[in-house]
């Protein structure tokens, strides 16, 4: 996995945007109206769910960034 | 309080979020986009203002950390020419919808735009006057069905960015809801250029319109917005035939769309010099 994908339940509608925008069919909108991470190492951290959540429910970090700001 | 995952996140006021909008409704990403210019311009939360009117558009002012006000139908602009006028140091922002600014307040607009008031106007435009039950608005395209045009509107649509120019608004600007980049880049040259800058957002509204128009699914109206907006400069280079053709398939033209090309006298300007003179100081 090169990313990590940050959901924050509360504010996510369920409205599917970021389904429809990622290339690598990561996200899925769960039974519950709720966007979920079902191939979470598909992700290439594009960042194209968190660019266009009407909610900012969604965050997507690279991994290499991270570790090279706690390093 | 809530984590903040992201930097812009501290002009939101957490504790209302998650905002009312209907799920996929096109005014968070406006709105967002609007906090990444505030960022990207340096302003912060004590020398900005944040002015709307009513309807969905303007719940926005709710949700952010700044001085906000929350006032009548269709008249932030007065109110921000107020504030303008009275504290000429701060940022003022009005974030307005398509009935609040070109409908009940459209002669509040033109005026704006004509004394060229220093103020950041930013239209979210969402083809409908939603928060009401999805009546018809000025923007509403030709054939567009509400709960007011069951068979589609007969009423021609304004184009806000023409009536901006032509009412003498210095800086006029489009985007939409899908090119979010490109939103913020043109809200933060609209908060950096002087005098009245006018940024209509197109965002997308599943509920009353999309529904109602064979797009139930904000996802969709998004493609719509990618699909049916060309560039300026690209659009600037189609021949006649080419962009009759784009008009009559409902494309148009986003980017910066009027610039004046001198630095104009704005309103503030204007009456410090009212000032001067009133007080027999010679220029």
């Amino acid at each position: 996995m090169k990313s990590e994908i940050t959901i924050k339940q509360a504010r996510c509608k369920g409205c599917g945007i970021c389904a429809a925008f990622c290339p690598k069919q990561v996200l899925a909108v769960s039974e519950l109206g709720k966007i979920q991470v079902v191939k979470g190492e598909d992700c290439i951290a594009c960042g194209q769910c968190e660019l266009r959540c009407p909610d900012y429910a969604i965050f997507v970090d690279k991994l290499e960034d991270m570790k090279g700001a706690t390093a | 309080m809530a984590e903040l995952t992201r930097s812009y996140e501290k002009y939101f006021r957490q504790n209302r979020l998650p905002h009312l909008w209907c799920p996929g409704c096109g005014n968070g990403i406006a709105m967002k986009a609007i906090v990444q210019a505030i960022e990207k311009q340096g302003w912060t939360q004590d020398n900005t203002v944040i002015v709307s009117g009513i309807g969905c558009s303007s719940r926005a002012s709710g949700y952010m950390d700044f001085d906000t006000l929350h006032t009548a139908h269709g008249r932030a602009i007065p109110f921000a020419t107020g504030i303008k006028l009275a504290r000429p140091e701060l940022n003022v922002v009005v974030i307005t919808g398509d009935g609040d600014c070109c409908a009940i307040g459209g002669n509040h607009f033109i005026h704006g735009c004509r004394r060229n008031v220093d103020l950041t106007v930013v239209l979210f435009n969402n083809a409908i006057y939603g928060m009401t039950g999805g009546q018809a608005s000025p923007m509403t395209p030709l054939g567009g069905k509400a709960t007011t045009t069951p068979y589609g509107s007969v009423d021609r649509p304004f184009d806000p960015c023409h009536l901006a120019k032509a009412a003498g608004a210095t800086f006029v600007a489009r985007s939409t809801a899908f090119h979010v980049q490109h939103m913020t880049d043109m809200i933060a040259q609209g908060m950096a250029s002087r005098g009245f800058s006018f940024i209509e957002t197109q965002v997308q509204c599943p509920t009353s319109y999309g529904r109602r128009n064979k797009m139930p699914s904000p996802a969709e109206m998004l493609k719509w917005l990618q699909q049916h907006a060309v560039l300026k400069p690209a659009w600037d280079r189609l021949d006649r035939e080419k962009k009759k053709a784009y008009i009559l398939d409902h494309k148009f033209p986003i980017g910066v769309l009027h610039q004046a090309k001198r630095p104009e006298l704005d309103y503030d300007a204007a009456y410090d010099q009212v000032i001067e003179r009133a007080q027999g100081v010679k220029a």
